[in-house]
Parts: C-alpha cells; sequence; structure tokens
C-alpha cells in the first residue's frame, strides 16, 4: 500500500508526532510505502533544524531527517502554516528579510495541493493530531 | 467498506470519543491509541461506556500506549496491537478516521 | 514542486469535518483551507459541521474585538470554489441550543445515519 502521513502537531507538545514517526517505521519495516509525509499547523515544527531537546530525549526531528534520508520520502511542510511559525528556508527568509533560515533539507515549502494530490494518489491518509 | 476509527482522547477529556462512538457502523473497527487508551481501563464507568457498541465492531488498542501508562488489566473487548497491528488496521479498512 | 495536481486522477470525494469552536484555536481556519484546496484542485468536497464546530456558524460574529480574522466571512466564498455540501450535525446543533438559530450560512441539517452516508460514500475524512 501507499500511505499519505499527516502529522498535525509539534513535537514533544503532544504525543502525535511521536506516534506519527513510530507508525511510519512500521509500515516501512512492513514492505508500504509513504506516499508523502504533509506536516500541517503545528507540525512543521517538526521540520526545523534548530530544535535542542534535552539529552534524554527522543529527537523527533532528527528522527523524521533520518527516516526520511533513509527511505526518500516526499515530504512537505505546508509552506502557510510553515511562515507563520517562523519555519522558513532561504527563499522565504530573503523574501521576508528575516535573520535566518531554519527548513530541514528533506523538507520542502509547499502548498496543501500537495496534501489534495497525495490524498488523489494514496491508498490510505492517515492523520495525527491532538 | 469499513472504516478504521483512531481515537487519542478520553472521554474526560472532550466530547471526542462519544461523537466517535455515534458515527460507528457495522464492519467498522476502532483503534485506541496515546490517551485515548485510559477509555478501556477496567472500571465502572468504562464498561458502560462501551456496552451499546453497535454489533461488528472490532475494538483494539495499542500496546505501547497500554505500557507507558502503566495500565495492565485493560476491557477483555480490546484485541492488543503492537505498531505493526496499527498499519495492519490502516491497511485493512478503506479508509482512517483520526479522531483528536 | 508544481501544485498542479495530476490530470490523470478521477476526483475524489473528500469528506471533512470541522468539530472545534471558532477562534480560541486556529484549527477551524486550518479545516477551511483544506475545504477550499480541495475545491480549488476540483474534488467533491463535504464540509461538515460537528461538536463545537457548530459555533462557527454562529450569526453575528465580531472577532476584531480580540485581534482575529473573521472565520465566518469566509463562507460566502465557499459557493464560489464550488463547496456546495455544507452540513451541520442536527445533535451538535441540539445539545448547544442552536437548532433554530440564525445560522451563518446555508447549511444542510444531518442526522447521524446521513453523516454515515457522507462517510461511507467518502474517499477519505479528515477530523479537525
Amino acid at each position: 500500500m501507499n500511505i499519505t502521513v499527516v502529522i498535525h502537531t509539534a513535537p514533544w507538545s503532544h504525543q502525535a508526532s511521536a506516534t506519527a514517526l513510530r507508525f511510519c517505521e512500521a509500515a516501512l519495516q512492513a514492505g508500504h510505502g509513504i506516499y508523502r509525509l504533509f506536516f500541517y499547523y503545528d507540525g512543521v515544527h517538526n521540520t526545523s533544524t534548530l530544535a535542542v531537546p534535552a539529552q534524554d530525549e527522543l529527537d523527533i526531528p532528527a528522527a523524521w531527517r533520518a527516516l526520511i534520508e533513509q527511505h526518500g520520502i516526499d515530504t512537505v511542510s505546508c509552506v502557510s502554516s510553515a511562515l507563520k511559525r517562523g519555519i522558513l528556508n532561504d527563499q522565504e527568509a530573503r523574501r521576508y528579510e528575516r535573520e535566518a533560515s531554519n527548513l530541514a533539507a528533506t523538507a520542502e515549502l509547499s502548498g496543501l495541493g500537495q496534501l489534495i494530490e497525495a490524498t488523489a494518489h494514496s491508498d490510505r491518509v492517515v492523520n495525527f493530531g491532538a | 467498506m469499513s472504516a478504521l476509527h483512531v481515537v487519542n482522547k478520553p472521554q474526560s477529556r472532550s466530547q471526542t470519543l462519544r461523537s466517535c462512538l455515534r458515527l460507528l457502523q457495522p464492519g467498522d473497527a476502532l483503534l485506541l491509541i496515546e490517551d485515548g487508551v485510559y477509555a478501556c481501563a477496567d472500571t465502572g464507568e468504562n464498561r458502560l461506556l462501551w456496552q451499546n457498541l453497535p454489533a461488528d465492531v472490532s475494538c483494539h488498542v495499542l500496546q505501547p500506549d497500554l505500557d507507558a501508562r502503566g495500565i495492565t488489566l485493560p476491557l477483555t473487548a480490546f484485541a492488543l496491537v503492537e505498531d505493526a497491528g496499527f498499519v495492519d488496521l490502516v491497511c485493512r479498512h478503506d479508509k482512517t478516521l483520526s479522531w483528536f | 514542486m508544481t501544485e498542479e495536481a495530476s490530470g490523470n486522477s478521477e476526483p475524489r470525494t473528500l469528506t471533512f469535518i470541522s468539530r472545534r469552536s471558532p477562534y480560541g484555536e486556529d484549527y477551524p481556519r486550518a479545516c477551511l483551507d483544506m475545504v477550499m484546496a480541495a475545491a480549488v484542485f476540483d474534488q467533491t468536497v463535504n464540509y461538515v459541521f460537528m461538536d463545537d464546530g457548530v459555533y462557527q456558524l454562529l450569526n453575528g460574529q465580531q472577532p476584531a474585538r480580540i485581534h482575529a480574522k473573521d472565520l465566518s466571512a469566509h463562507f460566502g466564498a465557499l459557493s464560489l470554489y464550488g463547496v456546495e455540501n455544507v452540513f451541520a450535525d442536527h445533535q451538535s446543533l441540539l445539545e448547544r441550543g442552536l437548532e433554530n438559530a440564525a445560522l451563518a450560512m446555508p447549511v444542510d441539517v444531518v442526522d447521524n445515519a446521513r453523516l454515515q452516508q457522507l462517510i461511507n460514500h467518502s474517499d477519505q475524512v479528515f477530523l479537525l
């Protein structure tokens, strides 16, 4: 099966993003494909490179980056959610004259059209939120 | 045609579980995850909550979330699943409705 | 990455169930944005208000008083986007004393059975 996973919440604040990570790992292990990872609303915080969790906590954004890289997963951080929350790539940082960019190289900023497209082409869509 | 309903909140927190319950249909599956697993702890109130489930709705609970919360005796109506079982449920049902 | 949906796929039927009251959190707006995106990309859309989501339909909202944007102001654009199937759950209206209230836009008030039918006829269901 090809599964699209949508994550709505930030790491650590709610359990959802950690659950989604485990779900994706299990799905890939079972031989399914992740058609797209779509980070929406507060979920875009999972695609920031600047989070510094405690040493004894799972580094969720890093775990996402590793999973995405290992499996070549198409990953989108919703641009309107991201901009609002200060998750910017270089282009947007320049466009809006912000001091820095922080979007993970493993994610692309794009719109809800990518979620709709994924919904049209995936066998399953699973949302994780709070 | 059937749906998997995934609920991550107990009924004490919000209307979420109650709303999910009234939209369940025969053949659907219900999976409790995260804080939703408190709803299958063996208590009088929880027993009342589940007594009017539609026929032919399978109930499941995500074991890692039970273990994390120290719930050792969930109601027996709930089948314990690991993460692989969660994936399996998603695939077995035509769509997944995530209630949060 | 292009914004265009693939021209090869059949439009899907997507149901969005909005369950939260407005202004306390931004989530209702996030749901509306998804509805609009689905419509723009030519999907068949059902927009359902349920639980506290029915509060979004209250007339006479004045969100400027709390420095918020008016969510209900966007409802007028829904039909322009081709979103015609807008529903409110009867039980949710009843529980909140709104069954006779004037609403911010015309909706089909539906019962449980009709909601179940909508779910059955949808390819995907999003609950926000």
